[in-house]
């Protein structure tokens, strides 16, 4: 696919806590990490998913000034980023699994309309949904 | 004095996002200041003050929002008797429920089921939580204020309520 979305960014209020997050915990890979003096620019990869990158970001100079950054770093840590959603095969299994490497769950795995789904937070805030889609029988 | 979104402590939002997360996770319990701040680590004396700078309601209210908010999903959603919904959803009294939630959301809880169950479809695919979050109840004022304001009038529909 040459067309499409690549990269969508998350802030994190420290991009190496997000690493060891996102790439120990949820088994992400790291696709990109470079820096340019104190820019750094960091993606990781779901193992799955080789077309889609998840970019992890911390608000700063020199893209954004001192106070709209703590201004951001509030929202992201007041939860109020927007929703994101990780599909999984096995939603209990996962939660399980996360859980006990110590992801901050902040709902246990819950069926509604055939479907089952958790959430659980990054350490920055950012708040995920971990659903398990209804199987199709067709 | 600066009290404009960015003048808390990152930190410190972190953790009062825990407190509310909690609340959210089990909103029938009851979440005395003290066990809010417990969660968030930060002293009795500064949970509701931060609490309320951080998401704009008081911690009690909030709470309350989520109350109504599952009622409204069971009376949607499940046969219970209402006596049953009230009690499950943390009040203890049939009466306390009832006028609260004829307070927020501007009709009792039987018109509620009845117009849900007239007019929901669709819902299935929208993850739930994200309907339940598009479908809180917008608690800015005090349910007391809000019986000041309207004396005698608890059958104003919701929109005049809910903005």
């Amino acid at each position: 696919m040459s067309q499409g979305v690549e990269v969508v960014g998350l802030y994190v209020r420290d991009q190496d806590e997000a690493l060891a997050f996102y790439v120990e915990k949820l088994g992400f890979r790291v696709h990109t990490d470079v820096r340019n003096g104190d820019y750094r620019w960091l993606t990781v990869q779901h193992p799955e998913q080789p077309s889609f990158q998840l970019g992890l970001f911390t608000p700063g100079p020199p893209v954004l000034d001192a106070e709209t950054a703590q201004t951001l770093r509030a929202m992201v840590a007041k939860g109020a980023m927007p929703p994101l959603v990780l599909n999984v095969d096995d939603c209990r299994a996962a939660y399980d699994r996360l859980r006990a490497v110590g992801v901050e769950f902040t709902q246990e795995p819950v069926e509604r309309y055939g479907n089952v789904d958790a959430g659980f937070r990054d350490p920055s805030g950012n708040g995920w949904k971990m659903i398990q889609a209804q199987r199709r029988s067709h | 004095m600066s009290r404009g979104p960015a003048s808390q402590d990152p930190e410190l939002l972190r953790r009062l996002l825990r407190a509310k997360d909690r609340m959210d996770a089990a909103s029938h319990e009851p979440w005395p200041v003290e066990r809010l701040a417990r969660v968030s680590a930060v002293s009795e004396a500064h949970f509701a003050r931060s609490f309320k700078q951080a998401f704009g309601i008081p911690p009690h209210r909030y709470l309350l929002t989520r109350r109504i908010e599952r009622a409204t999903a069971l009376l949607r959603d499940t046969d219970l008797a209402i006596t049953e919904i009230a009690f499950q959803t943390g009040w203890e009294s049939l009466g306390t429920f009832g006028r609260t939630f004829r307070d927020v959301t501007g009709e009792s809880p039987s018109a509620v089921r009845a117009r849900a169950r007239a007019t929901a479809h669709g819902l299935g695919r929208m993850p739930a939580c994200i309907v339940s979050a598009a479908h809180r109840p917008d608690l800015t004022t005090a349910v007391s204020e809000k019986r000041r304001r309207v004396p005698g009038d608890t059958n104003t529909p919701a929109a005049k309520e809910i903005r």
